[in-house]
């Protein structure tokens, strides 16, 4: 396989709080010790519930935010420790697109000049012209190159999305992180948006990494695709093998916890997850998952499962009891209370 | 399931209008919807942003700023009109005979006050003759019920001091605390995470049976009514544009908007490389809605101009029972459409 365009190894953010009356230093455990590889021209979705991290690991990949330990390796070079300055050259390379298409547009900037600004910024000339360069953009993303001179509160929220996009596209980047890029819209809009996505990739050949709560977007949107737990990836793989076959009981929980229009009337089998999502303040040890898994033993307790290719499937798991091959959703063997 | 369909529904929605004045014109937020909803049924209210659902179950809370709303038609609850009710009637009627889940509880619970005072507040405002005591009573029965841990303890705990699952359990406890007839959920997971939403849902799925409640529930995640609501109303623009059972609605939709909805949305289950086909344009706005079909502008198989963008197309009944359009396209021609371009794409499929 050629090598990777994004690499990470070890990623792990911790944030330090002060904690009661006497003030205590701790970390909340964000993200823990990632490992995965982005391929140019493709998409590596990442799914989890709210608080596994990964919007921190999205702003960890473009540097919005330092990481803790752990590397980053951007087309064979490792820009974990990049200054600002040594950093400059790569953010053409590196884009992020925002949830909120409301808060991440200045709304004292035109649209021209906030989509000419990452070129400004980075003293690039395009050939004919920023003006040029820009409208061209606005088309790109099915704007009205006209708009050029209006503000973003004259947009409606699936427009301003469009704009974000048009700005990750000035520099012509390779690898895109798209952070929740529709969950703000509503349900007609989200796939416009989502369908302008997938044109763009095909077309500009980016690699994206998208991260989304939602379970059916990540699979229309991403060919591999890493489910996290309170800041660990607990399997990734091809997205057949994490929604056909899933194999750690997280995922198989969260797909069976997801109202499906689509299987509407066909009678099956629901694992119900008891409880909340433990705080990343105090993780419990072992398996993250633990606590709200049907199937947890003395050694998930002690011992914290490795992710690994197991026998049967292509996917990574991090599990000591993975779920048998061949299972599919409806056939589940235990079932939480 | 059962429920007695010559009996007159329990609430009854007859041509509701809400007008609100603004400083940019007259919004027309709900412009003659029709529903009626038997106890022990769930009504699913669907439709994006602006579309009206959320104005519809105000106007049955009677939760409307008087001064700058105007609301006519009717709405029957138990048999008793609502439109017209003063205050201090519908006040004595909110609570105890319909109640609502909000979907931000954080918001919709009192900061200051332990949720065990609320709780007994909201029981003793429509019990005044129940004794301290017996509220509180009552408080830690509808905690356990809805599945709270160690109620006797949580009682004296702050609405911070629980998780947004906890939360929402919380409101819907306390939404059951006077046993209401009608209980309108408003988007009452959309904050919630995709597990906890589940627990949620299924708990208000067991207290249905056990309350025998009508139950409106207001989203916009087709996947959620699809689950638990019995009947489905599509809303746009104001209007009602479908309605009927899920099966009806999911499964043989007839609206252009409905077929939208569902050719929108990514399924779990489907090939993943088929294209959505996403609704063009935007939601209208309220104040200049467009004549005649308000989604005729963003329709792909408007007839124009006449009838679709000069006519107000009528909610009617179409051959499958309770099934009801509102479009101009003849049936058949909905049915093949349906058929040949929607039924393979997003959730349809």
């Amino acid at each position: 396989m050629t090598q990777p365009l994004l690499k990470v190894r070890g990623l792990t953010k911790h944030f330090a709080v002060r904690q009661g009356a006497t003030g205590a230093k701790s970390a909340v455990r964000a993200v823990d010790g990632l490992d995965f590889d982005v391929h140019a021209g493709e998409t590596l979705g990442l799914v989890g519930e709210s608080g596994c991290g990964k919007t921190t690991t999205g702003r960890m990949l473009v540097r919005l935010l330092e990481p803790t330990a752990g590397s980053i390796e951007f087309q064979g070079r490792d820009i974990t420790k990049l200054g600002r300055r040594a950093m400059r050259p790569l953010r053409q390379d590196l884009q992020i697109i925002f949830q909120d298409p409301y808060s991440s547009l200045n709304p004292r900037h035109t649209v021209g000049k906030i989509v000419a600004m990452p070129l400004e910024v980075n003293g690039v000339n395009p050939p004919g012209g920023v003006k040029a360069r820009v409208q061209e953009l606005l088309e790109l993303v099915g704007l009205n190159p006209e708009h050029y001179n209006r503000f973003p509160h004259e947009f409606s929220g699936g427009q301003r999305q469009r704009i974000g996009i048009a700005r990750a596209l000035a520099l012509r980047p390779k690898l895109i992180v798209a952070d929740e890029p529709v969950s703000a819209l509503d349900v007609s809009i989200q796939a416009q948006v989502v369908n302008l996505l997938r044109e763009l990739q095909r077309e500009l050949d980016l690699a994206f990494v998208f991260i989304a709560h939602d379970l059916a977007i990540v699979r229309h949107f991403s060919r591999r695709v890493a489910v996290m737990y309170l800041g660990k990836v607990v399997e990734i793989g091809d997205r057949a093998d994490i929604y056909e076959r899933p194999r750690h009981p997280y995922t198989k929980a969260l797909l069976s916890a997801v109202p499906d229009v689509a299987a509407f009337g066909e009678p099956r089998q629901r694992i119900r997850l008891t409880g909340d999502v433990p705080t990343p303040l105090n993780p419990p040890s072992g398996c993250r998952f633990r606590t709200r898994c049907w199937k947890a033993q003395d050694v998930c307790a002690t011992e914290e499962p490795p992710l690994l290719v197991r026998e049967g499937s292509g996917q990574e798991v991090a599990c000591h009891f993975p779920e048998p091959v061949g299972v599919g959703a409806e056939h589940v063997s235990e079932v939480a209370a | 399931m059962t429920h007695d369909a010559a009996s007159p529904p329990y609430l009854q929605v007859d041509d509701l209008r809400v007008r609100f004045n603004t400083a940019d014109g007259e919004v027309r937020a709900v412009d003659g919807v029709s529903f009626g909803l038997h106890r022990g049924r769930t009504l699913g209210i669907v439709g994006e942003s602006g579309s009206g659902k959320s104005v519809t179950s105000l106007a049955v809370m009677g939760l409307h700023d008087p001064a700058r709303t105007r609301i006519t038609g009717g709405i029957s609850l138990g048999g008793r009109q609502l439109v017209g009710l003063s205050d201090g009637d519908m006040r004595k009627l909110r609570g105890r005979d319909v109640a609502m889940i909000f979907q931000d509880p954080l918001s919709a619970l009192h900061p200051f006050y332990t949720v065990g005072r609320q709780l007994v507040e909201a029981y003793r405002t429509h019990h005044p003759d129940a004794s301290k005591a017996q509220a509180r009573q009552r408080a830690l029965d509808m905690l356990d019920r809805v599945g709270i841990p160690q109620p006797d303890r949580r009682l004296h705990q702050y609405p911070h001091e629980f998780s947004g699952g906890m939360r929402q359990r919380v409101m819907i406890a306390m939404s059951l605390m006077n046993d209401p007839a009608l209980l309108i959920a408003d988007e009452p997971t959309t904050a919630l995470d995709v597990t906890v939403q589940a627990q949620i849902l299924d708990l208000l799925a067991d207290l249905q049976r056990e309350f025998h409640s009508a139950i409106i529930l207001i989203t916009h995640d087709l996947g959620v009514v699809s689950q638990v609501a019995d009947e489905v109303l599509v809303m746009y623009g104001g209007r009602a544009v479908e309605h009927g059972t899920v099966a009806q609605v999911m499964r043989g939709p007839q609206h252009p908007y409905t077929w939208g909805l569902l050719a929108s949305i990514p399924s779990l289950h489907g090939d993943p490389e088929v294209e959505l086909k996403p609704i063009k344009g935007n939601p209208p706005s309220l104040i200049n809605v467009p004549t005649g079909c308000a989604f005729h502008p963003r329709c792909a198989y408007a007839m124009k101009p006449e009838p679709c963008a000069a006519q107000v197309p009528q909610l009617l009944a179409v051959q499958a029972d309770g099934h009801r359009v509102a479009c101009h396209l003849p049936e058949p021609e909905r049915i093949r459409i349906y058929t040949d371009e929607i039924a393979h794409v997003g959730v349809a499929q």
